[in-house]
């Protein structure tokens, strides 16, 4: 029989990231059979119950909640003790010296202490607009991270961002480098010519590894956030960014990238380009344009560069090409490494069910099921509240994985990965162990589950493509750096369905 | 808020980020990107972010994107700081405030009897008393339970009283003159410590001493301030911070130095030599002579920023031994109130946690104009009066700036390198960011009679602010 023990911690706010390190840390005790240290949200206690603790009543998003349960009393103070070594450990340190200054407590404040330039937030979506605005008021440019921020605060931030002529990157804007600095989610690139605007995090960083493999530097890659091209928010941050990078001696040449955008926001967008006096080149997703790869190599043709073979580690004893029954299965953890592969697979498959689907009416359900041809983007805002992202907490698509192994209707896993700063330290050793699971269990039912990961990242990064490449290689998976060309070999196993 | 540029404006667009050469960053949510970014060895300001006071999601949003408020919150602290305060007159509540007999007025938000605690009764039951209302404390007790007099918070006429902050018609007051914005404040004369009416004392050595500051200090200390004031009260206000006090609990310097203004027309003054002298030993014995006219200087800086729409700068924090009440530059007269907490500190004699009432008085007007508690690291000593420790009143100085809209340009800590005290309390900041103003208090005993049994530390109710911050959000002109 175990005991179960429930604490509540008023007021003892810690960020969803270190929460979930803290988590695993006391999961990880000797004697504790499941554990979760977490803020009160509405979802968090939705969890919390399915794993069968009771969280008190009236406990609300600022409380913290630790849950511990162990086979005896030892084992639940033990793990109580390591939720409180984590959680001290965690916490910023008060500055140690004799009447040294409390830390700044709020956005604008951090902002005049450090003589910031920039401002990274990444609070809870319902608090993100108060801090950006704060930062906006010090002077700072805003790199919101931060993402379930209403389109009409996003809206109002970016009309004041222009007013103080500041920039607001975001909301839910996973990239950016600005002078050589990476922040949030970036990758390890070399200084160049190229200037990129990117409503797209993923697509950014499929970019500027892409031009990396093939030699180009970037001078700076402005995000604005994923919304920024659709007609709500009226490209008001890319204008910005586009005139910035214009004005900027280290940039020759621009790269939009955008999630799909909408049609009339693109090409009054086009125009404005036109006239900035520096090329623009697009990899702006849509049925009927260039994917993410293609853009690139018309961008290096345009440069008058060499296009590369893009690297790849192929597996070997996969099923024979078409000859594969079943759906095809995308879980991403990249918004739009998943509209990339979506729109590719489209041509192919024809219909393809998603959580952001290329049409209204192929939308999965709140279960997520689907047994015919589905992409699903773990990173979307359903899916993130309350939790961090996945490329930070893998768990949600983990379980999909074993899923989707279970699945008879399963015929192909196409997964991604993204490196880079801000990336899971040793992501490739976690998913590599997932795969050979699935693999196994697949195996198990007499199938021969093929699995394709596009990975995204370079030999700078510091967990090393060619490391990364070789380590999933090694669990039976095709690798690939080309976003299309994993999606390819993917379809490459599935008999032709249209 | 920083003045609009446009991009044409400036030479380089977005403030030349793209030039820098490694741009700082401020980072504010989850602390691995502050560590991705030390690892790229870019310079960076992490903010100890946590989440706003619960349920303030939706108003704070309205207020911080109200167009006014920068500016009203400029314009409201400029006032604040701006203000003079010069001791011009001392005179008679009745003839000063046109107090009317049988009309009390009391520290704090409104209250009525059946509410008032201990030392509040207390101070009612000796002010009638005084004014020879009642023959005895039974019979006082009985007429104020019946309603027969009225009570106003001294607020209310623009005045201010430390502790129970009792004042009736016959007691003498200072009156404060704000010369810029052109505006009085009063307030009674201090009685010292111990068995004191503002404590809730009410026995006969409080009431006589009542009657002899009505008939003899008064009076000599009215001819004083005519013969030779005014007196610049903001100045002593500035030197007593570099001097240890910080203006709420300390006093001492300041009143040596109010002393020394006052004694020559106190020497001169149309009394006996016996009365002179006695005047003197008991301003000079009391280490809180200097309290009574550094709040009224205070009144005057919070009252000249209050009134301005949209500003959220709170404008007076009081408690009447029951509620605590704060008022806002931008929401007028309205109170917000919640319970008064008890103050932590240290007791005097056999005096314990048990004996304390909740927080009293008009005084945390010196933290709502940015002395006091938010001068405490201008006065370390005081930790040994109030409870801390030294890095506390450091820390506790410097962790106000987080929640104040400015830095005193004339009040200034030395131990800080003489930064100015942080000033001009912002409802928002303290909604956002959870921390509570910094008062330093007095502790009066619970039990009406008692007087003073310690003095601690304490912060406002936390309501107070979100239900202030509700309706600066009604207030919010819409677009």
């Amino acid at each position: 029989m175990s005991i179960t023990h429930v604490d509540v911690r008023r007021g003892a706010y810690h960020d969803s990231v270190t929460l979930l390190q803290v988590s695993r840390t006391v999961a990880d005790v000797d004697g504790v059979e499941a554990a979760q240290v977490a803020m009160a949200t509405e979802l968090n206690v939705e969890v919390l119950s399915g794993m069968g603790f009771d969280v008190p009543e009236g406990a609300g998003a600022n409380d913290l909640v630790v849950a511990v349960r162990a086979a005896d009393e030892d084992g639940v103070a033990a793990g109580i003790a390591a939720a409180e070594a984590a959680l001290s450990a965690k916490s910023t340190t008060p500055s140690g010296g004799f009447g040294d200054p409390p830390p700044p407590r709020t956005t604008a404040a951090a902002v005049r202490a450090g003589g910031a330039d920039i401002a990274l937030i990444s609070v809870p979506g319902r608090y993100a607009a108060t801090e950006a605005l704060d930062a906006i008021g010090a002077g700072a440019s805003v790199m919101l991270f931060s993402d379930n921020v209403s389109v009409e605060d996003e809206v109002m931030l970016k009309d004041a961002a222009a007013a103080a002529d500041v920039l607001v990157m975001g909301p839910d804007c996973g990239t950016a480098v600005v002078g050589g600095v990476a922040l949030g989610f970036a990758n390890v690139v070399g200084a160049g010519p190229v200037g990129m605007v990117a409503a797209s995090g993923t697509g950014a960083q499929q970019i500027m590894c892409l031009l990396d493999a093939a030699g180009v530097g970037i001078s700076h890659c402005l995000g604005v956030g994923g919304r920024d091209l659709k007609t709500a928010v009226g490209a008001r941050s890319t204008r910005q960014a586009l005139a910035a990078l214009a004005a900027d001696e280290g940039t020759t040449s621009i790269v939009v990238v955008s999630k799909p955008p909408d049609e009339e926001v693109l090409a009054d967008l086009e125009t404005y380009a036109a006239g900035l006096g520096v090329p623009v080149r697009w990899a702006t997703l849509g049925s009927g344009r260039p994917d993410l790869t293609s853009a690139v190599e018309a961008v290096l043709r345009a440069e008058g560069r060499d296009v590369p073979e893009w690297p790849s580690w192929v597996a070997e004893g996969d099923p024979e090409a078409g000859s594969v029954a079943g759906s095809l299965r995308g879980l991403f953890c990249g918004g739009t490494l998943a509209d990339d592969a979506m729109l590719l697979a489209a041509d192919a498959l024809g219909d393809i069910r998603s959580n952001i689907p290329l049409r209204d009416d192929l939308a999965l359900g709140s279960d997520m099921r689907d047994d015919g041809h589905l992409v699903i983007d773990f990173g979307d805002d359903g899916l993130t509240q309350g939790r961090a992202h996945p490329m930070i907490d893998p768990t949600l698509r983990m379980e999909r994985i074993a899923a989707e192994a279970a699945d008879p209707t399963c015929g192909v896993l196409l997964l991604d990965l993204v490196l880079g700063f801000g990336a899971h330290q040793d992501p490739a050793g976690e998913l590599a162990d997932a795969i050979r699971a699935a693999k196994e269990s697949a195996r198990a039912q007499g199938r021969e589950l093929p699995v394709v990961v596009s990975v995204t990242g370079t030999e700078s990064d510091p967990q090393g493509l060619t490391r990364t490449g070789e380590t999933l290689a090694a669990a039976g998976a095709s690798v690939f750096l080309s976003n299309r060309d994993a999606t390819r070999h993917a379809l490459s196993f599935l008999g032709s369905t249209r | 808020m920083t003045s609009p540029t446009t991009a044409t404006s400036t030479g380089s667009p977005l403030r030349g980020l793209l030039s820098v050469e490694s741009p700082a960053v401020a980072t504010a949510g989850v602390g691995l990107f502050a560590d991705a970014l030390r690892g790229q060895a870019v310079t960076v300001a992490e903010a100890d972010w946590q989440p706003p006071m619960p349920g303030t999601e939706a108003d704070l949003a309205r207020v911080m994107a109200d167009a006014r408020r920068a500016e009203a919150n400029a314009t409201a602290y400029a006032r604040l700081i701006a203000s003079t305060a010069e001791l011009c007159d001392v005179k008679q509540a009745k003839d000063a405030l046109g107090l009317e007999r049988g009309t009390f007025l009391h520290a704090g938000p409104p209250i009525d009897w059946e509410r008032a605690s201990g030392p509040l009764r207390g101070a009612f039951i000796g002010a009638v008393l005084f004014e020879g209302l009642a023959d005895n404390a039974e019979e006082a007790e009985k007429k104020l339970a019946a309603g027969e007099f009225t009570f106003e918070p001294c607020h209310h006429r623009d005045a201010v009283g430390p502790m129970a902050g009792v004042v009736s018609p016959s007691m003498w007051m200072y009156g404060l003159r704000d010369e810029v914005h052109d505006a009085w404040s009063w307030c009674s004369l201090n009685e010292g410590l111990g068995k004191v009416l503002r404590y809730g004392a009410y026995g006969p050595e409080v009431v006589d001493r009542l009657h002899w500051m009505t008939d003899v200090l008064g009076p000599i200390l009215q001819q004083s301030v005519r013969a030779t004031g005014p007196f610049d009260i903001k100045s002593i206000l500035a030197q007593m911070l570099q001097m240890g006090d910080e203006g709420h609990n300390r006093n001492r310097a300041g009143s040596l130095m109010l002393l020394r203004e006052l004694l020559p027309g106190m020497i001169t003054a149309d009394a006996s030599s016996n009365d002179i002298a006695e005047a003197v030993r008991f301003s000079g014995a009391n280490e809180h002579f200097f309290l009574n006219l550094g709040m009224p200087a205070c009144k005057l800086a919070t009252m000249a920023a209050h009134g301005v729409p949209g500003s959220s700068l709170v404008t007076t924090m009081a408690r009447n031994g029951t509620d605590f009440g704060i008022r806002v530059s931008g929401t007028g007269d309205e109170w917000f109130t919640g319970p008064a907490n008890t103050p932590q500190g240290l007791f005097l004699g056999d005096y314990g946690p048990d004996d304390a009432n909740p927080d009293i008085g008009d005084s945390a007007i010196t933290e709502t104009a940015g002395i006091g508690g938010f001068a405490m690291a201008a006065a370390p000593a005081i930790v040994k009066f109030v409870g801390g420790d030294v890095p506390f009143a450091l820390r506790a100085t410097q962790t106000m700036y987080e929640i104040t809209l400015g830095e005193h340009p004339m009040f200034q800590v030395p131990i800080l390198d003489f930064r100015g005290t942080p000033t001009g309390i912002d409802v928002v900041s303290v909604v956002r960011t959870g921390i509570l103003p910094q008062i330093n208090t007095g502790m009066a005993g619970r039990v009406a009679g008692t007087g003073q049994v310690g003095a601690g530390l304490v912060n406002p109710p936390t309501e107070c602010f979100p239900a202030a911050l509700a309706a600066l959000g009604r207030a919010v002109p819409l677009a």
